[in-house]
């Protein structure tokens, strides 16, 4: 053929990919994990340790711990304890600048807490409020996905995609992307990748904001020890967060790296192109 | 990608990185703006009402056991109150010591630490949670409130009670305070404690008197109490929020 065929734009065609539903579900998600992530760490900095247990006084020391100390010369550093461990951390964790632009001792940067001045108060409202939302979007989220096929449909792994695992695998580290039909559909990492977050990380996370409420604690006495008891709630609670922030990282830098422009378009109006198998042929 | 294309998506990269810098300094105008707090605060009625839909108005909170208690039972917020009357009745180890009890009640009372000693007592080992955080676990002893209410017996009007504490928090002379509703002052495990840990109610941990109200946050669990009243409304005490982080802008429901 010749080289004009391959760039005959009739060659590509648009699917629709993501349903409306879905589409105003996933930014409504964005908009709410970014404001709990924010105000979780700011609620986080009134009392920047991290325990494992019933309570915080157990008679162990935290798992992590946040603070400000000074040095023999005479400066204060932030320190990050961890497992025991000190780290310097000075500038960001422990000992950084607040919102007027002094060094101030506080567990996370201004820049990444809402509000940036430390202000417990108002964290807790933005992270109730968006914590209904997170919590009413994903009820809806979950109650389409069912009750559309969503999940059966597009998120169940088939025989088909457990096969290929060590083929996406491969694919994934080279970062080679399905191009044509294949791209049509969900590979098997992505489908278990959204899985987790969707039935795993989401849940748990909810869970674990329930388990520190001492009102929801008198729902049935003991409960919370499942996980350990309060504190351990609270640690997991924060571990989960930063699982969900790694998942979001590699989420947004696969969108990057399979088409940004096509996977965003998709993502607000619906339709993703693909490139037919013709057209491949045509570039190899 | 013609021109055009690349032109369009560098300016859309350079719309959201500025729309990102606009979103945050636009947040904190938010958080102290009249009405945006407002709309937050709809979660709190929300939380507040599925919380108490969902839960027994009896139902009790978590009891540990004593191999549970933390070494040290932490003191927050005020340690020793800066306040002459209370250092006055401190010295004399409280003996002077009256709780006053009045408002829409049927007979105001009050009662000396003795009186309340020879009332009725519930000793329960409980988890402290804290606003900032943290928990800690701690044995307590003390009267319950239903036994002094049941006493002073409140009107039908009764709606909330309401804590008098001895501690001054600022310079205008501002003294803490707090509230419950009906439901919370006669749950079982609602009790004026005077021990903490099988001894006499520290200083530091609220002596002589303070409440515990095991379903909700700490800041609810007044120390240094001097006076009950009962109420129909808070809106005219302080600053009207039913307590001095209420005022503060804490929520008045601390159940979460």
């Amino acid at each position: 053929m010749s080289p004009h065929v391959a760039t005959v734009p009739a060659s590509n065609f648009h699917y629709y990919r993501h349903t409306l539903p879905i589409r105003i579900m996933h930014w409504i998600n964005v908009i709410a994990f970014f404001f709990l992530l924010m105000s979780g760490l700011q609620i986080f900095n009134a009392h920047p340790a991290l325990n494992w247990g019933k309570s915080s006084y157990t008679g162990h020391p935290p798992i992590l711990e946040m603070g400000a100390k000074q040095t023999a010369q005479g400066n204060i550093i932030g320190i990050t304890t961890v497992f025991g461990h000190e780290f310097n951390t000075t500038g960001l964790f422990g000992w950084s600048k607040g919102e007027d632009g002094a060094l101030t001792e506080r567990g996370f940067p201004a820049w990444i807490t809402l509000p940036g001045t430390q202000w417990l108060a108002m964290a807790r409202r933005w992270h109730f409020f968006f914590a209904w939302v997170l919590v009413i979007n994903g009820v809806a989220y979950l109650l389409y996905t069912l009750f559309s096929r969503h999940l059966t449909r597009d998120l169940a792994p088939t025989r088909r995609d457990w096969r290929s695992i060590g083929q996406s695998i491969k694919n994934h580290l080279r970062f080679r992307h399905p191009q044509g039909e294949t791209a049509g559909h969900y590979n098997i990492l992505q489908k278990l990748a959204y899985l987790s977050v969707i039935f795993g990380l989401f849940p748990l996370i909810v869970l674990m904001g329930w388990a520190m409420s001492p009102w929801l604690n008198a729902l049935i006495p003991g409960w919370v020890d499942i996980v350990g008891g309060r504190q351990s709630a609270r640690t997991i609670h924060f571990v989960v967060a930063w699982a969900l922030v790694a998942f979001v990282f590699v989420h947004v830098f696969e969108v990057v790296m399979s088409g940004l422009w096509n996977n965003l378009r998709s993502m607000i109006t619906g339709y993703y192109r693909l490139a037919s198998k013709e057209q491949k042929h045509d570039h190899e | 990608m013609t021109m055009n294309k690349s032109k369009r998506r560098a300016f859309l990269l350079r719309a959201l990185t500025a729309s990102s810098v606009l979103l945050l300094s636009g947040c904190e105008r938010l958080s102290r703006s009249e009405w945006f707090p407002r709309v937050l605060d709809s979660a709190e009625k929300l939380t507040q009402a599925t919380q108490r839909l969902i839960t027994p108005r009896k139902a009790m909170a978590q009891e540990f056991t004593p191999a549970d208690l933390s070494p040290q039972f932490r003191s927050n917020g005020t340690s020793n109150p800066e306040n002459p009357q209370y250092q006055a009745l401190a010295a004399n180890n409280f003996a002077d010591y009256r709780l006053q009890v009045g408002g829409l009640v049927a007979r105001p009372m009050s009662f000396s630490l003795a009186e309340l000693r020879g009332l009725p007592s519930r000793t329960q080992i409980t988890r402290h949670d804290c606003v900032e955080g943290w928990s800690a676990i701690g044995k307590w002893k003390g009267t319950p409130l239903s036994i002094v209410l049941d006493q002073v017996q409140p009107k039908p009007e009764a709606r909330y009670v309401v804590f008098y504490c001895a501690d001054p928090m600022d310079a205008q002379g501002t003294h803490y305070y707090e509230s419950i509703d009906m439901d919370d002052a006669h749950h079982p495990q609602t009790i004026l404690a005077y021990e903490l840990n099988d001894q006499i109610l520290p200083i530091a941990n609220g002596a002589p008197i303070r409440v515990r109200i095991e379903r909700q946050l700490g800041y609810k669990m007044a120390k240094y109490i001097t006076g009950i009243l009962v109420v129909d409304s808070f809106a005219s005490i302080g600053d009207g929020k039913g307590g001095y982080w209420e005022d503060q802008g804490y929520e008045w429901y601390a159940g979460i």
